[in-house]
């Protein structure tokens, strides 16, 4: 079966032939079939090698297939090939099974927009992309794949092209993807010059060659490709524009997959981050910055979307975060959980939507809890699980990475800290946004509020799965410390590496310290320290989430008051500390004006000023001689005389002197 | 190999224009037309066995003829191709037929002349790329010229259609004047040092020249190239030329002409002045990072979509320019693949823009907007175009641009720094301009019943569309015939100069001041 792992894309790549060339002749019934199906059958190709593999022992869960030769010039060699390890097979798994059912929802969801087959051909087309980005066996095939969902990205968030705000975001998304992709162009190129190779297993066999200088600067470098795909400071402004595009959407792409790719990336190139402590002290630096600077921009927003977006940001912040101080694993096992709750999360969203009439505003709902049951069921779990309650999914996957921060040889009790408030904070927004959804009184508009009914089984369906996931997700990692296996960490292990022990007391907090050093030697000390971190975590979100009920359901007129007193403060997050000013005036403005500048003042200014100038110059010269041939037998007859006389002047003068 | 008993590479310099010829005796508009699409596919046809008969293995000039033109002066006719002309030739034979195709319907006064200029064109192009003697390859390259100041000056656009057409010849003209000078100048180089009259260029690469010499000779042949390729800061003709143009003559000029400049560095330039070139290598690299930001920003700015894919143009060709100048192997190859597929991306956009200018007679891009809507089939085929123009992977344009930058990386890495951030400006303004035009709410009534591209106009976007993927995916078919070649144009390079020791003795030169 592993020499099949090419069915995996093909399928989605068929399905978007399929429907891209035909869609329109074979109708909505065969597309609404080929879109899922191409997916469902990629979905089944990983399930059959994901068991394949692990039928094998962990030393020899590598499998590498060459498709063919694709850039070759000289010394440069690169070709399309695909590699199964546990990394990419677990990838594959999560991209494919959550992608089946949200084509499933968007059956539903989609049904009456007249860019049905678009939709569904971008889709398919989105899949294939992000398998070539997982799958792929060298840097150059995954910056294939990862420009390419970039590029379904920007389809699908501008799908609505008549709005200028969606057109306007998927263009924003491309350019500032661009900007990551930079980066990521100019790591490889490090790598290729230093390592004579694009190959992943080549190039970390010999990574050894590279000195920290370089392989720093290397990991830094992809590290900026992955801000940008990843949406993480300072280039995660993109994705919550990009919610214009339609829900499922944004689910799958701006949730689940497409932006975990920077953190997938970097377990990928685990390897060279080892090499480099800086790189890896800077990428769990930005996780941790922009994990508690987008979960307080969720405050203050009311926009559903909107604050499912921030979280998004928020919590791959986390992931890098995990990643950053070297537990790869951990970081995976999130990217896992929280494409099952958060794509949950968005699809609920969908559903509410869908409810009423295409509402957003979280002001005008309210007291939906039971009129759309089974959408509130599930986004209760989902938000159960993204707050980090015990028993759920991500409870296990935040909690392995909150002990990673702090007990990590990279970790530091200020990341642990930092992460934990934003766990915190993620615990009292998301609350915030489901009690004024689903609890308290109903502020739904009077003209939408006679039609809120239930999605249909179509799409409530891939909901309850994915709750089913959000909580049972979480046991493939339950850490050693409550009696589990972590089962994902042992697999994982053979590809990022077994993974930071934890190391030492960090000194910032006396009593933590004085925990650790009670727990006495060889591991014992750090459970007893884990558990305590553990209880505290969950303390810090019960306080969020009571935060929350305090004031949207005990005292809702208190968030407004408390907006007035601060109006300063809360402008400020309101707006999103204008980034998105800044970056227009910085860059976008200050670039046309250059641009025009450029054009106007040297281009037909300086050269073709130059140019027209010379051309006139000649014109004017020529215009005086013709002023010499007037025609007149007189004129002429005179300068005859003047020339004879001047010459008759010239020789007598030269006989005499 | 033979066609009709004449040998395959005259045949197509000469087929084009005996069907010129044969144009003159055609009255009635639509024999002409079909005519002349009879004669360019014939062409095309013809010359797609170089590709299949070409021996990959050997960097040795194919399809040769040598025959004495004037031999008291040794002037040969002497013709032939490798790896890197190769493919040039085929992308000129290729876009003339989709040129003829997309001037059915927009050429509607002196059809004759205008098919007739075109072949004659096509003779020009074919003869310069295949010309290995300099006077004859100076003969084809002035040849081009008639053909397409007569395409610009009398079926251009009224409004500036002489001012661009003069513009254009003038720039040229400036150029290749000196060039001419140079070239006679090497021939006495040549006769006093070897004591041969040739200007056989395979001979003169033999030829050691002074370094001092070559400074001038250098610069004589690059001013002609660079304001042919264009180069900032020669390029001010380009937006004019390919504004006025027809749209077969800016997918011409585009495709075509501007490669002259480009393959000129590479066959006639550097291998004959190696050591100017090495020296001059900083220079022309960063005239050509300017071109590449520089274009990228003034394109961002304009309100016309013909003039914003002319400074694309120059933004790209920069690229060409400096991966040529990173003078290895991946930047050279890069830069010849990147001809190639800015003749297609690039072209195709103009063929694009010429497609919505003959429905609504304007190319401003204010005058646009939510174009997708009435003409969907046009939208993909305009995506997929922009994309490629932008270099996205999976398409032709990211092949080129990604060797060129990793030569350019590899010979001077803030070059290829620089460089990578044109990527960024690249998709900057691509896509604005797209969104402009086809996004959004349809504002102007005017578009509103725009019909969608028909039969005809589908056909000749689909072949375009089939390359762009093609050499998008799978590169090493083209790449597999210029590999020895440009192995052995870099050895050759890097052989000439490191005999740059002997050199240093201006005999050659004193001999001539006698």
């Amino acid at each position: 079966m592993l020499d099949y792992v090419w069915l995996i894309p093909l399928f989605p790549a068929i399905g978007f032939l399929i429907n891209g060339l035909l869609g329109r002749r074979l109708g909505k019934g065969v597309v609404s079939v080929v879109g899922p199906a191409a997916i469902g059958l990629s979905f089944l190709t990983s399930i059959l090698i994901f068991f394949e593999l692990i039928g094998k022992p962990a030393s020899e869960r590598h499998f590498e297939k060459v498709i063919f030769d694709w850039v070759v010039s000289g010394s440069f060699q690169t070709v399309i090939g695909y590699q199964i390890d546990p990394l990419s097979i677990l990838m594959a798994l999560v991209v494919t099974g959550v992608s089946f059912f949200i084509h499933i929802y968007s059956v539903g969801y989609m049904h009456d927009d007249p860019g049905y087959t678009r939709y569904f051909t971008y889709l398919n087309l989105f899949v294939f992309m992000m398998l070539n980005l997982v799958l792929a066996n060298n840097f150059l095939l995954m910056f294939v794949g990862w420009e390419g969902v970039g590029l379904c990205s920007y389809l699908l968030i501008g799908f609505w092209y008549e709005k200028d705000s969606a057109a306007n975001a998927g263009k924003k998304a491309f350019v500032v993807n661009r900007v990551g992709d930079f980066g990521f162009i100019l790591g490889m190129f490090l790598i290729f010059v230093n390592l004579g190779t694009l190959d992943f297993t080549d190039a970390f066999a010999k990574a050894g060659q590279l000195d920290t200088a370089t392989v720093t600067a290397i990991t830094l470098l992809l590290f900026v490709g992955a801000c940008g795909k990843s949406a993480q400071i300072p280039l995660y402004v993109w994705l919550p524009d990009a919610m214009e595009g339609p829900t499922p959407v944004s689910s799958l792409i701006h949730a689940a997959t497409m932006v975990t790719a920077g953190v997938y990336m970097v377990a990928r190139c685990s390897v060279l981050y080892n090499m480099a402590p800086i790189a890896m002290a800077v990428v769990a630096i930005v996780g941790v910055a922009t994990a508690i600077f987008t979960a307080s921009i969720g405050f203050c927003q009311y926009d559903l979307k909107k604050i499912l977006a921030y979280s998004t940001i928020s919590q791959l912040g986390y992931m890098f975060l995990a990643v950053g101080v070297g537990a790869y694993s951990a970081g995976i096992f999130h990217l896992m959980t929280h494409a099952f709750f958060k794509g949950l999360l968005f699809l609920g969203a969908g559903s509410v939507m869908h409810a009423l009439s295409g509402e957003l505003d979280i002001r005008k709902m309210g007291a939906l809890r039971s009129k759309i049951p089974i959408t509130f069921g599930t986004f209760f779990i989902a938000t159960l699980a993204i707050a980090g309650i015990p028993g759920l999914s991500g409870f296990f996957s935040k909690d392995e990475i909150l002990w990673m921060a702090f007990s990590s040889p990279r970790g530091h009790f200020l990341l642990w800290m930092v992460a934990a408030i934003a766990a915190g904070m993620t615990a009292f927004y998301m609350f915030r946004a489901l009690f004024m959804t689903f609890f308290g009184e109903s502020r739904v508009d009077h003209h939408v509020a006679h039609h809120i009914h239930e999605s249909p089984k179509i799409m409530t369906v891939p909901l309850m799965v994915l709750a089913f996931l959000s909580i049972v997700g979480g046991y493939v990692g339950v850490p050693h410390v409550l009696g589990g296996a972590n089962h994902i960490h042992e697999f994982l292990a053979p590809v990022v590496g077994g993974g930071p022990e934890p190391g030492k007391a960090h000194a910032g907090f006396s009593i933590l310290a004085q925990a650790w050093a009670a727990g006495g030697a060889q591991g014992g000390h750090s459970t007893a320290l884990e558990l305590f971190l553990m209880v505290l975590s969950v303390l810090i979100a019960l306080t969020g989430i009571g935060i929350a009920y305090f004031l949207y359901l005990k005292n809702p007129i208190l968030p407004k008051r408390l907006a007035e007193q601060y109006s300063g403060l809360y402008r400020l997050v309101a707006n999103k500390y204008y980034v998105d000013e800044l970056y227009q005036v910085l860059f976008v403005n200050s670039l046309k004006k250059l641009g025009m500048g450029l054009w106007k003042g040297f281009d037909e200014f300086i050269i073709d000023g130059t140019v027209n100038g010379i051309a006139y110059f000649i014109g004017w010269l020529s215009s005086l001689m013709r002023r010499m041939q007037t025609g007149f037998v007189q004129n002429y007859a005179v300068s005859m005389i003047v020339g004879g006389v001047i010459l008759a002047l010239y020789y007598i003068m030269r006989a005499f002197f | 190999m033979d066609i009709l008993g004449i040998p395959i590479l005259s045949f197509l310099i000469f087929f084009p224009l005996a069907g010129a010829v044969l144009l003159l005796f055609l009255k009635k508009d639509e024999t002409i037309r079909w005519v002349t699409l009879v004669v360019a596919l014939i062409e095309f046809v013809v010359s797609l066995p170089l590709f299949f008969r070409f021996d990959s293995t050997t960097a040795a000039m194919q399809f040769l003829e040598d025959w004495w033109w004037v031999e008291a002066y040794g002037i040969s006719y002497k013709i032939g191709i490798d790896g890197i002309s190769l493919l040039l030739v085929l992308l000129t034979t290729f876009l003339t037929v989709l040129c003829v195709l997309c001037s059915w319907t927009a050429i509607t006064f002196r059809v004759k002349e205008y098919m007739v200029s075109f072949l004659f064109l096509e003779t020009g192009m074919v003869g310069a790329l295949v010309a290995l003697d300099l006077i004859l390859f100076y003969v084809f390259w002035e040849v081009m010229l008639i053909p397409m100041y007569l395409l610009i000056g009398v079926w251009g656009n009224p409004a500036r259609r002489i001012y661009a057409a003069i513009k254009f010849f003038l720039f040229t003209m400036a150029g290749s004047v000196l060039m001419l000078v140079a070239i006679l100048a090497l021939y006495f180089i040549n006769l006093k040092a070897t004591g041969k009259a040739t200007f056989d260029v395979l001979e003169l690469y033999k030829l050691g020249i002074p370094v001092g010499t070559q400074y001038w000779l250098f610069g004589a042949f690059a001013l002609a190239f660079a304001i042919k390729v264009p180069m900032f800061p020669f390029h001010t003709w380009l937006p004019d030329a390919h504004t006025e143009a027809p749209t077969a003559g800016s997918v011409i000029l585009a495709g075509v002409l501007l490669k002259m400049g480009t393959y000129g560095f590479i066959r006639f330039a550097i291998p004959l002045f190696p050591h100017a070139a090495l020296e001059l290598m900083p220079l022309i690299s960063v005239l050509a990072l300017i071109g590449i930001i520089y274009g990228a920003l003034v394109s961002m700015m304009q309100p016309d979509l013909k003039r914003l894919v002319a400074f694309s143009s120059v933004s790209h060709l920069g690229y060409v320019m400096l991966g040529m100048f990173a003078l290895n192997t991946q930047g050279v190859q890069g830069s010849i693949y990147q001809m190639l597929n800015h003749g297609i991306s690039t072209g195709s956009l103009f063929l694009i823009v010429g497609m919505i200018y003959e429905r609504r007679h304007t190319r401003l891009i204010a005058d646009f907007g939510g174009i997708s809507k009435v003409m969907p089939v046009f939208a993909v085929f305009f995506m997929i175009v922009t994309l490629s123009s932008i270099g996205l992977p999976s398409t032709n344009g990211f092949v080129g641009e990604f060797l060129i930058l990793l030569g350019a990386f590899q010979a001077n890495t803030v070059y290829g720094v620089l460089a990578a951030v044109g990527v960024i400006l690249g998709a900057a303004y691509m896509l604005w301009m797209f969104q402009r035009v086809m996004f959004g709410k349809i504002t102007n009534p005017k578009n509103e019943g725009l019909k969608d591209l028909n039969a005809r106009e589908i056909l000749t976007l689909i072949p375009m569309i089939a390359l762009i993927f093609l050499m998008g995916i799978y590169p090493k078919l083209f790449f597999s015939k210029m590999d020895v070649s440009v192995e052995k144009f870099l050895k050759d390079f890097r052989g000439k100069v490191e005999m740059k020791a002997d050199l240093t003795v201006p005999k050659v030169v004193a001999e001539i001041k006698k």
